[in-house]
């Protein structure tokens, strides 16, 4: 007799009559000591949600996520055990429900914190040796090819994502103003946190991730941004520990 | 049985569920906690911190690796990509013991965050030895089996809990973990007796004893049910069902588990010492 396929459909479902055949201790039908069962994962999952979207719930208030995070987690049920990737279709899932369209950035701010718990497991990578570029000749310098450590992630937004973090995460930090911003996540040692980047610092990582030169690279986020800086974003990678030498 | 099976190597002493927030006072002083105990799942991230902390503390000490997400007791096979995440962490970090539960948490692909009951049939012995003894294989070791707290019980069982438990132990090889907050729970819930239960469970398959704390509601007809909870301290009447176990089992490894609303060092090491008075005694007592 399988008893899971009701089992799992009631515990998602509280309006599901409890499976029959599930009794207390003098044979009579469980009742309610089901529904430990159902808050159980509920809450659980939930709470799991709250964790990792922290500015997401903070946005919405705590009776709204809440109210999100049953509507995902029954329609989104966990696929693995491992529960640190859970909620990595939140933010598309928030992009499609009608209730939230009036909160745009709403998504993205749930792709920066998904992001940053992607960091916070990714797999440790020797970082570059600043001192490293330095012993190039400068036409070598532009033929070499550098690869983002994996806790590097880059974010680009229509939304001012990092002023709202920044906003909801630091006490006086200021109120975000409209416009997109770009950001990189990076975890020098263990702590990830999101760097903005300077104007066409997005181009350049991206060209970077695509296996192009740092000259490739360079030219690509000069054509994009008149003003992009390589020696200012090169040293706020350096810093953030997010450049490490790619496998030859 | 093919694989050769070494078991568990906990000392008998206390030991305490890891919590990352714990970290630095467990480095600078772990009082009288021996040994610490992990949740499988919180370390297969590929890097950073978690690992990086795991690898510092199964340096100073014994590790049991306690798997929550398994599914040993599910009606489908084995997730393959869980046991091979299972059998990488358990090869680099050669842990002193490995246990999981008998319940179940994942059906149809689908995951649910929580160790839910099997009815207890001829069927469902069979599924879950098949499942033990793949794992055995997979790892080259012994695990210990976990009981479950119970809320419900199902009208198709046709075997009392600890007789499962010790039948799956007979054909499998596999040991026991004995909750003991588990047994006081269950017994809370359908109306037994916690000694007799612990009377009814094969004590010398024991290789690791479990603490933790539970909450209280009641059901429909306002008899208490117990909610294992693992956010609470461990009350009175289960740390007189480990003196009754220890009484009967001889000394053995005693971990207190605090999973929600952590409380600070301080009050958790002291739970643990706790479980470490009561092993003393023991050996006064011998």
């Amino acid at each position: 007799m399988q008893r899971a396929p009701d089992f799992t459909r009631a515990i998602l479902d509280a309006r599901l009559p409890v499976p029959e055949g599930l009794l207390d201790g003098q044979s009579r039908p469980a009742g309610r000591r089901f529904n430990v069962y159902r808050n159980n994962v509920a809450v659980s999952l939930t709470e799991a949600l709250e964790q990792g979207f922290p500015t997401v719930t903070r946005l919405l208030g705590e009776e709204n996520m809440k109210g999100l995070a049953g509507l995902y987690l029954r329609s989104h049920p966990p696929r693995s055990p491992l529960m640190m990737h859970y909620g990595a279709d939140l933010p598309t899932f928030i992009e499609g429900l009608d209730q939230l369209s009036h909160l745009g950035y709403l998504a993205d701010v749930a792709r920066l914190e998904l992001a940053l718990r992607q960091s916070y497991h990714a797999a440790d990578a020797p970082p570059l040796d600043p001192l490293y570029l330095g012993t190039l000749a400068p036409e070598d310098l532009m033929r070499t090819r550098l690869a983002l450590a994996p806790s590097a992630l880059l974010l680009r937004s229509h939304w001012p994502i990092w002023s709202i973090w920044h906003y909801h995460t630091t006490p006086g930090a200021p109120k975000p103003e409209a416009g997109g911003q770009n950001v990189l996540i990076c975890r020098p040692e263990f702590d990830p946190a999101p760097l903005l980047l300077l104007p066409g610092a997005a181009t350049w990582i991206a060209a970077l991730e695509a296996g192009r030169t740092l000259g490739e690279a360079t030219e690509s986020a000069a054509t994009a941004t008149a003003d992009f800086d390589l020696a200012a974003t090169l040293a706020l990678l350096i810093e953030g520990q997010a450049l490490t030498v790619p496998p030859r | 049985m093919s694989a050769p099976l070494t078991s568990t190597t906990l000392p008998a002493a206390p030991g305490v569920g890891y919590k990352p927030q714990h970290f630095q006072s467990i480095i600078a002083d772990a009082g009288a906690v021996k040994w610490l105990e992990i949740h499988a799942e919180n370390y297969m991230g590929d890097g950073g911190r978690p690992l990086a902390q795991l690898r510092h503390l199964a340096e100073r000490f014994p590790i049991s690796v306690h798997g929550v997400g398994l599914s040993i007791g599910g009606e489908g096979p084995l997730d393959p990509d869980h046991l091979a995440r299972l059998r990488h962490l358990m090869s680099w970090l050669n842990p002193a013991s490995f246990s999981e539960h008998l319940a179940w948490s994942t059906h149809d692909s689908h995951f649910y965050n929580d160790l839910l009951p099997l009815p207890y049939t001829d069927a469902t012995l069979a599924r879950v030895c098949s499942h033990i003894t793949q794992v055995q294989e997979l790892l080259g070791r012994q695990m210990l089996l976990e009981n479950p707290s119970s809320y419900l019980a199902f009208a198709e069982s046709t075997w009392e809990e600890p007789a499962f438990l010790q039948e799956i132990a007979r054909r499998t090889g596999c040991g026991l973990l004995l909750d003991v907050n588990n047994v006081f729970v269950s017994a809370t819930n359908l109306g037994l007796r916690p000694q007799d239960y612990i009377d009814a469970y094969p004590l010398d398959l024991v290789g690791e004893i479990h603490l933790g704390g539970h909450d209280e509601d009641t059901d429909d007809h306002g008899a208490p049910l117990l909610i294992d909870s693992h956010g609470a301290e461990v009350v009175d009447p289960v740390w007189a069902l480990l003196d009754y176990t220890l009484a009967r089992s001889g000394p053995k490894p005693a971990l207190v588990e605090w999973d929600t609303d952590v409380p600070d060092w301080v009050l958790l090491e002291a739970e643990a010492a706790r479980a470490g008075r009561a092993l003393a005694q023991l050996r006064k007592a011998a």
